[in-house]
């Protein structure tokens, strides 16, 4: 391997890292609010890849339907809480429940066709994704919030299931692949590198920052905190943990939807990607602790290096090298926490 | 309902299911039943480890996977027999979970899951990248399995090698759940560090429970090659390890039998949905997979704890069997030493967390016989000195010596085991056990034998010895009445009492008692004091750590008085109640003066 072979494995890996480290931070948010393993990230962000793909191909994308869906059924089951049920409440719900969703389906059917820039088909795109988040999260996981950390995380893996399924139905078996938003790129160290991929980084730091600034300088941020840290404190001090678990997957989605739109122009993207991206993003958020983001950030840099240059010595084994770089990792982790505890 | 009557309603069960297949079923319902057997398998297991041991693990996938290509291998390879590769298929997964255990399993929790995870995707990828094991193709043509010149070919005589080994291993498990091995892996999900008080090697046991669901698992995939005639990947990808803990999760993943009704609910809904689908709605492609992520959502919501509590409230099934008291004598008690030999020794421990030093260069001695009180006021280090000298911190300098032998720097287990048993400042019981067993949980060290001779009842005299044990203490306590309730269900001075019965189930030497008496009422405060005179009467030592001083003065022989962690007086309580540091400790400067 020379030296240019190197650099370039080496900003593939880079790149593919930043995606599971977005994706690792969106598991943890989740999960140290809600206690739910976040499962479908990698569908979320598959599905986001593929809508931005169809935009910019000009085709209405068929996840509006999924879309539509998804929000009726979680307004008919917001109707069956209310009581008493009132034929005015219901229409008052529904109302409230189905108004974006529905002003996003208009958008999307009108402005598809337009075959608009990179920009505009990016912002509708998460438009369109990311209130399939909170939609989710009231659905499956609002009437069991309380159960155990296996209980949620099975009902993760049924939401996975569904979207699975959905995907196939909504965009089909094809797989496809973007061209880049961004053409020609710069010389660094003799080593040419796209615009494209220095984007894919810049936006990954400046999702990390953006969150990192939500969380330590915002209300609603603290306010987040407050119920990871302590949801009986929280609910205490007024904070609805309902509402959080809300905005936790609402922010999940978007983060996710951003990635997706990223990684649509990266490789050749099918329905069913999302498992093995979500997988490893849950491997960086797991080695974080679900809860420390540092952590899980050099986790993902490394999971995707190793991806990288796996990929280029032994294509066929690619994946079993990832997951099995894995393991020593563990053992040394497992290693210090032996030996840390001996001099607690 | 009385034993006899339900050891033939189990009997009875067994015949009808075995009977099953002689009846005018169709194949293909025989076909689901040995489907829903080869899952019961693996789920038991899993049952054991995530439900009870609370270990998650994605990868018994994995382990059905390495033993039916390990059996796949050698008979079409080598051309062994099957009933030759048994053997072998659980010795190599075996050992396998043992390799991966012994490096993960210390980490628990998450990391334990996502090591699961790492292990049974790359074992699935490896799978279908190594040419001797033909790729994705997998091995074909492995052989059935006979006996004589009979081969269980058919869908219908091979029912009759699943079930019965479902049954083996749900007797099997039962056993080794209800046994002194079982005791400690109930205790393992949330109360490890209780039982390592108990002297449990916590590490040794969920080893164990790790192997023993890898086995089971071995078990299925041996069965499932040589059902299938065929192996490939695909079987033993990650999906089917989420599945197979789906199993457990919606049948239950506390009850055995969660397991049998999880795996027939997930394998039934697998197999019928796209029949019913394609008969609904004529819809060609994989779009049962939607309904079916969106039915187990829905059964999650309906039973958050699983089918089978559902079925057991509805059916109105006894509650699982609390073991009796025994009235076996005690073989070994431990002989107490001699009253007034220094039994204890604290000598200038000194321990840190961060920058605040909570115990200061701290010696004291407790002697035989005697109840030594260790008194201060809130954050004097009264219980971080209680945790080192029974093992859960280790102090920066000094050493602790109990009977001549050091106890810093080594385990709770060990100081357990050395005769030094403990209760807890928030009393510590395992809610799912009845007194008796958390009380028997107690005399752990009494017991020997392990999970293999448990499983196969062979631990029946020695069981018998531990309960007799646990039915003494509850008696010396004055709680014969109330062992057979559930420790859930028990009030905080109940609670506390039997703390102590499990602790002196110990056969102890040393009686360390975190706030024995914090939270009762005036009047169970004298009954305790009452008991420990008693205690210290039959030559038991007593160490004692509590606020409340109008207990403590008419009960100790001596106090220790600690403030920030230094040693600020010791004495009988009258010199005690005298001194002027103390009463600057507890009154203030101005009463001090």
């Amino acid at each position: 391997m020379d030296l240019t072979i190197f650099l370039a494995l080496l900003q593939d890996g880079l790149v593919y890292g930043s995606i599971y480290a977005i994706l690792a931070m969106a598991i943890i948010l989740v999960f140290s609010v809600t206690r739910i393993v976040l499962f479908f990230g990698g569908e979320l962000i598959v599905f986001s890849s593929l809508t931005m793909t169809a935009l910019l191909s000009g085709s209405t994308p068929r996840i509006l339907l999924l879309l539509g869906a998804i929000c009726v059924l979680t307004a008919v089951h917001s109707v069956f809480r209310i009581r008493p049920l009132t034929v005015r409440g219901a229409l008052v719900i529904l109302a409230r429940e189905l108004g974006y969703p529905a002003a996003i389906c208009v958008a999307g059917v009108v402005l598809a066709p337009l075959r608009m820039g990179p920009l505009a088909c990016a912002l509708l795109t998460l438009a369109i994704v990311i209130p399939l988040g909170p939609a989710i999260y009231r659905l499956a996981f609002r009437p069991i919030a309380q159960s155990s950390v296996l209980t949620l995380m099975m009902a993760a893996m049924g939401a996975h299931l569904v979207l699975t399924g959905a995907g196939l139905y909504v965009f089909g078996s094809d797989g496809v692949r973007t061209p880049a938003y961004l053409s020609g790129g710069v010389n660094l160290f003799g080593q040419a590198v796209p615009w494209q991929s220095i984007l894919v980084v810049v936006v990954s730091l400046a999702i990390l920052v953006g969150l990192w600034f939500f969380s330590t300088r915002t209300r609603q941020g603290k306010a987040l905190r407050a119920s990871a840290m302590n949801p009986r404190g929280a609910r205490l001090m007024g904070i609805s943990t309902d509402a959080s678990g809300q905005a936790a997957f609402a922010l999940a989605a978007a983060i996710c939807a951003a990635a997706g739109i990223l990684l649509a122009p990266l490789s050749t993207i099918y329905y069913d990607s999302g498992f093995i991206i979500g997988l490893k993003g849950f491997v960086a958020a797991i080695f974080g602790g679900l809860a420390y983001y540092p952590t899980a950030l050099v986790v993902s840099i490394f999971v995707g290096l190793t991806e990288g240059f796996a990929s280029f010595w032994a294509s066929t084994f690619k994946e079993v090298i990832v997951f099995t770089l894995i393991l020593p990792a563990l053992f040394w982790i497992s290693a210090r926490a032996l030996h840390s505890e001996e001099h607690a | 309902m009385t034993a006899a009557r339900k050891y033939a309603a189990v009997a009875l069960g067994c015949a009808a299911v075995l009977c099953l297949p002689l009846l005018g079923i169709p194949t293909s319902w025989i076909t689901l039943m040995v489907y829903i057997g080869l899952a019961a398998l693996v789920t038991v297991g899993l049952v054991i480890l995530t439900g009870v041991g609370g270990m998650t693990s994605f990868a018994q996938a994995a382990f059905v996977g390495i033993s039916a290509y390990t059996t796949a291998y050698l008979t079409t390879r080598y051309g062994l027999s099957p009933w030759l590769t048994l053997p072998l298929c659980m010795l190599a997964t075996g050992v396998c979970a043992l390799v991966i255990g012994l490096a993960t399993v210390p980490l628990g929790g998450h990391f334990l899951s996502i090591a699961t995870i790492a292990w049974g995707v790359s074992v699935y990828y490896l799978f279908g990248t190594v040419e001797a094991f033909g790729l994705n193709n997998g091995i074909t043509g492995v052989p059935a399995i006979a006996v004589g010149g009979f081969e269980f070919k058919e869908t219908r005589s091979f029912f009759y090698l699943v079930w019965p080994a479902v049954g083996l291993a749900l007797l099997a498990s039962s056993n080794l759940l209800s046994s002194r091995v079982g005791r400690a892996i109930r205790a393992l999900h949330g109360q490890a560090e209780l039982a390592r008080a108990c002297g449990v090697d916590t590490m040794r046991v969920k080893l164990t429970v790790f192997v023993f669901a890898a086995v089971l698992a071995s078990v299925s995939g041996w069965l499932f090659a040589h059902f299938q005639r065929v192996v490939t990947p695909t079987s033993f990808s990650l999906e089917a390890g989420l599945e197979y803990l789906l199993m457990a999760v919606i049948g239950g993943s506390g009850h055995l039998y969660g397991a049998l009704a999880g795996s027939a609910a997930v394998v039934i809904l697998r197999g019928q949905l796209e029949g019913v689908l394609n008969g609904l709605f004529n819809l060609t492609g994989n779009y049962e997979v939607i309904v079916l992520g969106a039915l187990l959502i829905a059964i999650l919501h309906a039973a958050p704890d699983g089918i089978w509590s559902v079925v057991r409230r509805f059916c109105r099934l006894p509650a699982p069997r609390v073991p009796e008291g025994s009235t076996a004598p005690d073989v070994s008690p431990a002989a107490q030493p001699e009253r007034g030999t220094p039994v204890l020794t604290i000598d200038g421990i000194t321990k840190r967390f961060g920058g605040l030093v909570v115990v200061n260069d701290l010696s004291f001695q407790v002697r035989a016989g005697e109840i030594l009180g260790l008194i201060g006021p809130n954050g004097a280090g009264k219980s971080t000195t209680f945790n080192i000298i029974s093992g859960a911190l280790y102090p920066e300098h000094g050493s602790v010596t109990f009977l001549g032998d050091r106890l810093s720097g080594r385990s709770p287990e060990y100081a357990a085991r050395r005769g030094v048993a403990r209760t807890f400042q928030h009393a510590r019981l395992v809610p799912g056990m009845s007194v008796l067993e958390n009380v028997a949980l107690g005399a752990h060290r009494r017991g020997k034998h392990g999970a293999l001779r448990a499983m196969l009842r062979m631990n029946v005299a020695e069981e018998l010895e531990i309960f007799g044990l646990a039915t003494r203490q509850l008696e010396r306590l004055g709680l014969s009445s109330i062992m057979h309730r559930h420790a859930a269900s028990l009030s905080l001075g109940e609670a506390r009492l039997v703390e102590i019965a499990r602790a002196l189930a110990l056969d102890p030497l040393l009686l360390m008692l975190d706030e024995p008496a914090a939270g009762l009422r005036h009047g169970e405060k004298q009954a305790l004091a009452e008991k420990l005179r008693a205690l210290r009467e039959q030559g038991i030592t007593v160490l004692l750590v509590e606020h409340d001083m109008g207990f403590l003065m008419s009960l100790v022989n001596r106090l220790v008085v600690l403030n920030f962690g230094t040693k600020i007086a010791e004495g009988l309580p009258c010199d005690i109640r005298q001194d002027r540091a103390v009463q600057v400790a507890y009154l203030g400067e101005a009463i001090g003066a």
